[in-house]
């Protein structure tokens, strides 16, 4: 039996198809890589540990019956389960079935997430662009991802104009696009 | 405002999934026809993919962990059958394709067979056509009652009675042409006989003469492979008869 050398990082693609032919420790592995960004967003939608946990699991089963349904070449497999998580935790928030199925959620966004410290350093930018936007177009951001509201019901929540809102969102992620173009 | 501009800020909440249901038909049909703004609802797509990763922070219980590898330990992956092929499973395949081959090379040959078969017999009917419009020319002269019929014969003799029989045992086909035929009694007709080496005579038909004392019989039902000794004419019953009756007043022995 060959023993991997742990220091040696294995490429999420390599993991994918090890865990297509039944590998069991490369899915272990892959938990070990993304679990914490999947739990987060999940928890971060639902404000529920629990609820996250069950989303967590739904998440990674669902990459455990489907791999193929991460494709390497339109995308990285952090920012793919990040946005399967979202819509999944949304879904659940809203208690209505999965609208989106994973085949169809391509993201192709650089860079690769696997390296943890690669992950920290993405991490520490989008946390910036954040920041430098004003209160009022990050929580207009941040309602439409992660509570999935639409700009009528944020508007309403918030009081501001539906134009004010549609303009603070699409303005929020073109700020975040420039500052990860950096 | 651009026809792109108009869609902008709609784009950006599709793409973060939160546009009201009402717009939504509405940008989705100017997409499906706008390159630029799917180009921008893929990009802004991955923008707001960003969002998912700015909440890394808490960690999941190791209870999650191990609850994931045991689901999955009760999920085996099924391995993927490779069928082994038989020899038969790749003999039969290969043995159709060479039949096909064969049969499509032996229906080419018979194509070019046929065709090559249906030229030559297109050009035996051209040629037979061309027969038989000469043999229709030929019988029309003999026939036709515009046909004029002329006998010649010495100066100063005064022109008699004649029959010419031309005759092919091997077919049992005659053409007979008669002339300066004087006309005959009412319910009588003249009556032409083929009178073979051996056996009785053979009636081969009656005629009347025209007005200019001619007539002339083609192909009569007649035997074939007969020796006809000679040709004779008598006179008979206007119905016919199925041996002479009277003295022949023409006759006329093979050249």
């Amino acid at each position: 039996m060959r023993i991997a050398d742990p220091t040696v990082l294995r490429s999420d693609t390599a993991l994918v198809s090890a865990m297509a032919n039944g590998d069991q420790h490369a899915m272990g592995l892959l938990y070990d890589r993304y679990s914490p960004i999947v739990f987060s967003v999940a928890l971060r939608v639902l404000v529920d540990a629990a609820a996250a946990e069950d989303v967590l699991q739904e998440v990674f089963m669902q990459l455990w019956r489907n791999p193929r349904a991460f494709n390497s070449s339109r995308g990285t497999l952090g920012a793919w389960l990040g946005v399967i998580t979202r819509n999944r935790a949304i879904d659940c928030l809203r208690r209505r079935r999965p609208e989106t199925h994973i085949d169809d959620v391509v993201v192709s966004v650089e860079p690769d997430l696997a390296s943890e410290a690669e992950r920290a350093r993405t991490v520490a930018k989008i946390r910036t662009a954040l920041d430098s936007m004003s209160v009022g177009q990050r929580i207009a951001l941040e309602m439409a991802y992660f509570e999935g509201l639409t700009h009528s019901e944020i508007a309403s929540k918030t009081g501001e104009p539906l134009g004010t809102i549609k303009t603070r969102i699409r303005a929020g992620l073109l700020a975040l696009r420039g500052t990860l173009a950096q | 405002m651009t026809r792109h501009e108009q869609y902008a800020e709609d784009l950006a909440l599709h793409a973060l999934g939160v546009l009201d249901k009402e717009d939504i038909h509405t940008l989705e049909s100017h997409i499906s026809s706008c390159s630029s703004c799917r180009r921008e609802l893929l990009q802004l797509q991955d923008d707001a993919a960003w969002l998912a990763l700015s909440t890394i922070g808490p960690v999941p219980p190791a209870r999650a962990r191990k609850r994931l590898l045991e689901s999955i330990a009760c999920e085996p992956r099924i391995p993927r059958i490779v069928q082994k092929r038989t020899f038969w499973a790749v003999a039969i395949p290969y043995g159709l394709a060479a039949a096909l081959a064969l049969l499509t090379v032996f229906f080419r040959s018979e194509i070019f067979d046929l065709r090559r078969r249906m030229a030559n017999l297109q050009s035996s009917y051209s040629a037979q056509q061309h027969e038989l419009a000469q043999a229709r020319d030929l019988v029309n002269t003999f026939t036709s009652a515009e046909a004029k019929h002329i006998t010649l014969v010495a100066a100063n003799a005064s022109p008699q009675p004649q029959g010419k029989a031309f005759y092919l045992r091997t077919t049992g086909r005659l053409v007979f042409l008669a002339s300066n035929m004087a006309p005959v009694f009412t319910a009588r007709a003249y009556e032409l006989w083929l009178i073979p080496e051996t056996g009785a005579p053979i009636p081969v038909g009656t005629f009347k003469p025209d007005a200019h004392g001619t007539a002339v019989i083609v192909n009569p039902p007649l035997p074939r492979g007969v020796e006809a000794k000679a040709f004779a004419v008598t006179i008979e019953p206007e119905a016919g008869s199925v041996a002479p009756t009277t003295q022949p007043i023409m006759i006329g022995t093979g050249e």
